[in-house]
């Protein structure tokens, strides 16, 4: 009789996260490498001759508000959405999304207060040009993620998240809540160095 | 007498782990179009863009040397180039002197990005990834498909821009403005200049997507074993390079919006004090210097987007062809981040000249040389692998060690030009373009020449011809010298580069000569690259057929059939147990041994401490593997 069993060592499983989270990370890094891109832009400029100082309008102020408001609900959603608390989640998601369009509508207004204060996208100067350019594209943004909301709010109608499918919402509420903070940061930084 | 086969796989010590990627993929079907053109197959993506980086490369270097006959042969008729370039010849049988700013702008935007970025990057992240790394595809198949048609559409705008009536981009690669924002300054400003803008958004965007899917492929689908400091150099320099590109593309991206709401919306971010027949542009208060800070924060981390996958396919190639491990591991990957690092911190050492406050000069000089230093280690490791190595020359073994040398000669004038007050003198002068030549366009260029030579077996399953790939290789690496190296003496001497002719000077008319040697040069090299076309074409339906691992190496990839199908092992993904690098180990029975062989099968080989890993490992009971035995017995 023979024996003949070949033992090995054992090769570990290197550690790993799930691909599509971490690529959601990664994707918010180009977004803050951006608007990084952009407000360093604003700094040189502001350093040059010539800078005008901009006004910010008042309407920012309600619409930060706004965003922060929706982050607080998002992390209801995904509160109600670990226990299991169908209703809650539809609500939370719900208000969400209502808010993120809210948000943009604000925006929206926002820009046409601007104009009121005769500050223009073209034609004035660079200072104005860039506080649209910060916004609009930081709006851009928000328009996707309120696409990502609705996602997640057809996925909750549907009963499709819950305790043991939090894939979808969590990565809904990461890229939310950074949009939020983004916004923040564009907001202070613009009246920081107005 | 009864044979008992025992098949007791890895799986079910790790059953649980739901690992989607260990399932076994089954073969579809697929027609054509699922197959081979909308393919989610990262080696069928990476095979998409070789083949497009290759049509880009034969075009970009024919622009060239049209517009190197202009250089060389200053009054040489062109008028035979009529049926290809049309009215850019002029009646006199001269080539249009804005024609010529457009080619050599083209030429430039189409080596650096479309063929060393995407088809370097773009072929050889996605074809050895997963290969190398143990996973059945990327991470994600389908951003992986999407990231190679934008890189289409983006060439396909690209290449329309070649023919309009006015012309494509003119205004150098790096498109400064104001030349490249307004239409009435040069007339590839104009629809040509949009098109640049847009087809180069979308190249950013499909970058963007490949990067995203490396680098989440690299960190997340590894098989079992492969550790990060088993991983082969190809890898860390593949995803170092997905980690530049992360950060710097979208840099370029916001360069880019502001310069199209420049030109198109009549903002003046980079526009001021512009008079055009005596009149005052409505820009105003914009600075063209802004522009430039934010180019080369892309533009300096580029060259190394550039580079890096070249290096890692060189340590590769001159490991196994040297037969010797790779000498210094940790201090390649050590040097490659922190080159990633300063790659970020000295792009202002293109600017000495904008009239930069001389102490911010002097900040990014300093930080410049230091680039020098893991530089240096990169060479002399590469140099001490070969060192009393086994050496076979391979083409791709050649054109690795090409690489090698462009790198130190170009690497070399770069410490020339780091120097702030040095560059005032060699600043936009033809030193500057023989310097990047050598160090980023030749070293890059052998390097991919170099992975199509040794992964074209994994390819297509066939092996080039070796007597064209040398003679291919020597021609090709003369050819670089004499094209590049006269380019040092007519730099020094003050030739301004992007010029289209310096008959008006007459300190420049002693130089006749060496132009013209550079240009004869230039057209060798290009014919050369026919013999490689031909090699490839042919062996990819003629070849003689690949054998499994046909340069004896370690990597995973030749553990793979000859053709991969879709999820690339038939079976079980192999574990790894060991680095890539086993190459002649004192004591082992051949002088390689697999990423895939277990320390416990080469107890004649392996180190003290690697004794001391089977120990440990076997010592505590269930993490003791039994692979594919077989007891025996006569009941
Ligand atoms: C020792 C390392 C290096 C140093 C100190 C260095 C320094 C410089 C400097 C100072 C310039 C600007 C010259 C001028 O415009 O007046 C320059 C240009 C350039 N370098 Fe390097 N370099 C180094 C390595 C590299 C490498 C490794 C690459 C590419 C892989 C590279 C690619 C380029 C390119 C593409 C340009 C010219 C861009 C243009 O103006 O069109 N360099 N280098
Ligand atoms: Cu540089």
């Amino acid at each position: 009789m023979a024996v003949d069993i070949k033992i090995v060592e054992e090769a570990k499983r290197p550690l790993s996260m799930n691909p599509r989270k971490f690529g959601l990370w990664l994707f918010m890094a180009t977004v803050v490498m951006l608007f990084g891109a952009w407000t360093s832009a604003y700094i040189v400029k502001r350093g040059d001759m010539g800078w005008s100082e901009i006004i910010l309008p008042d309407l920012f102020w309600v619409n930060t508000g706004v965003i922060l408001i929706s982050s607080g609900t998002m992390v209801w959603a995904v509160r109600a959405a670990r226990r299991d608390v169908a209703e809650q989640l539809k609500i939370a998601v719900g208000i969400t999304t209502v808010l993120g369009i809210a948000f943009l509508i604000g925006q929206l207004l926002a820009f046409d207060q601007m104009v009121a204060l005769h500050e223009h996208f073209t034609g004035g100067p660079v200072s104005h040009s860039f506080v649209y350019v910060l916004s609009g594209a930081h709006g851009l943004h928000v328009i996707s993620g309120v696409i990502v909301l609705v996602i997640a709010l057809v996925a909750a109608l549907r009963g499709r998240i819950h305790r043991g499918n939090m894939d979808t919402l969590e990565m809904c509420a990461t890229y939310w809540h950074f949009l939020g903070v983004l916004w923040l940061y564009l907001f202070v930084f613009l009246l920081l160095n107005k | 007498m009864a044979t008992t086969d025992i098949h007791i796989h890895q799986d079910v010590h790790h059953h649980g782990d739901g690992h989607d990627h260990d399932h076994d993929h089954e073969h579809h079907g697929g027609n054509f179009w699922t197959t081979y053109i909308f393919s989610e197959d990262h080696k069928i993506i990476g095979k998409q863009f070789l083949i497009t980086g290759i049509f880009w490369a034969l075009l970009g270097g024919s622009l060239s040397v049209i517009f190197r006959l202009q250089l060389g042969f200053p009054d040489m008729n062109l008028e035979w180039l009529k049926p290809i370039l049309g009215g850019w010849i002029t009646p006199e049988g001269k080539l249009d002197p804005e024609f010529y700013l457009a080619l050599v702008t083209m030429h430039g935007t189409i080596m650096v990005f479309f063929v060393l970025t995407a088809g370097l990057s773009g072929t050889f992240s996605n074809f050895l990834i997963p290969l190398q790394i143990g996973a059945r595809d990327m991470a994600s198949g389908f951003m992986n498909m999407l990231s190679y048609w934008f890189f289409f559409a983006s060439s396909v705008l690209m290449f329309i821009s070649l023919f309009l009536e006015t012309g494509p981009a003119a205004g150098g690669w790096t498109v400064y403005p104001p030349l490249s924002a307004l239409p009435q300054a040069i007339k590839g400003s104009g629809l040509g200049m949009t098109l640049w803008l847009v087809a180069m958004a979308l190249f950013i965007v499909s970058s963007l997507l490949g990067s995203i899917n490396y680098i989440s492929t690299v960190i997340n689908m590894r098989t079992r074993g492969m550790s990060f400091t088993r991983l082969p150099l190809t890898i860390w320099a593949f995803f170092f390079t997905a980690i530049i590109g992360i950060l710097s593309f979208p840099v370029l991206f916001a360069a880019a919006l502001l310069l199209i709401f420049d030109r198109s919306f009549g903002t003046s971010f980079y526009l001021s004090d512009i008079y055009i027949g005596g009149e005052a542009l409505a820009h105003d208060g914009g600075s063209p210097v802004l522009f430039q800070h934010l180019f080369w924060f892309l533009g300096h981390p580029e060259v190394y987007i550039v580079l890096l996958p070249a290096l890692g396919i060189s340590s590769e190639i001159i490991a196994t062809n040297s037969r010797k491990p790779i000498f210094g591991y940790k201090a390649m990957i050590g040097s490659m981040l922190f080159i990633a690092i300063l790659s970020f911190i000295v792009w202002a050492h293109h600017m000495f000249v904008t009239g930069m406050n001389p102490f911010l000069g002097s900040i990014f000089m300093l930080l410049t040389l230091i680039i020098a230093v893991p530089s240096a280690v990169k060479i002399f490791n590469y140099v001490t692998t070969l060192w009393k190595g086994n050496i076979v020359f391979t083409p791709g073994m050649l054109f690795s060690i090409g690489l090698v040398s462009f790198f130190l000669t170009g690497g070399i004038t770069g410490i020339f030009l780091g120097n702030s007050a040095i560059d005032i003198q060699l600043h936009d002068t033809y030193f500057v373009v023989a310097h990047f030549h050598l160090v980023m366009g030749s070293a890059s260029f052998f390097g991919m020449l170099a992975g199509i030579y040794h992964w074209f077996p994994k390819m297509f399953g066939r092996m080039m011809n070796e007597r064209l790939g040398q003679i291919h290789f020597w021609i090709t690496f003369i050819g670089v010298y004499m094209v590049f190296f006269p380019m040092h003496y007519i730099g020094i001497a003050g030739f301004p580069r992007r010029y289209y002719s310096w008959t008006n000077f007459e300190t420049f008319s002693g130089f006749a000569d060496l132009n013209m040697l550079v240009s004869l040069a230039a057209i060798l090299t290009l014919a050369a690259q026919f013999i490689f076309l031909f090699n490839f074409f042919y062996s990819i339906w003629r070849g003689r057929l690949a054998p499994a691992n046909p340069w004896n190496a370690n990597t995973l990839e030749w553990t793979t059939p000859r053709n991969p199908g879709h999820g690339n092992w038939p079976g079980e993904i192999p574990a790894v147990y060991r680095w890539p690098y086993d190459y002649s180990k004192p004591g082992a029975k051949d002088d390689f041994i697999p990423q895939t062989i277990p320390f416990s099968e080469t107890p004649e080989s392996n180190l003290p401490h690697e004794t001391e890993l089977i120990k440990l490992e076997s010592t505590s009971g269930d993490d003791i593997i039994i692979q594919g035995g077989k007891l025996e017995g006569n009941h």
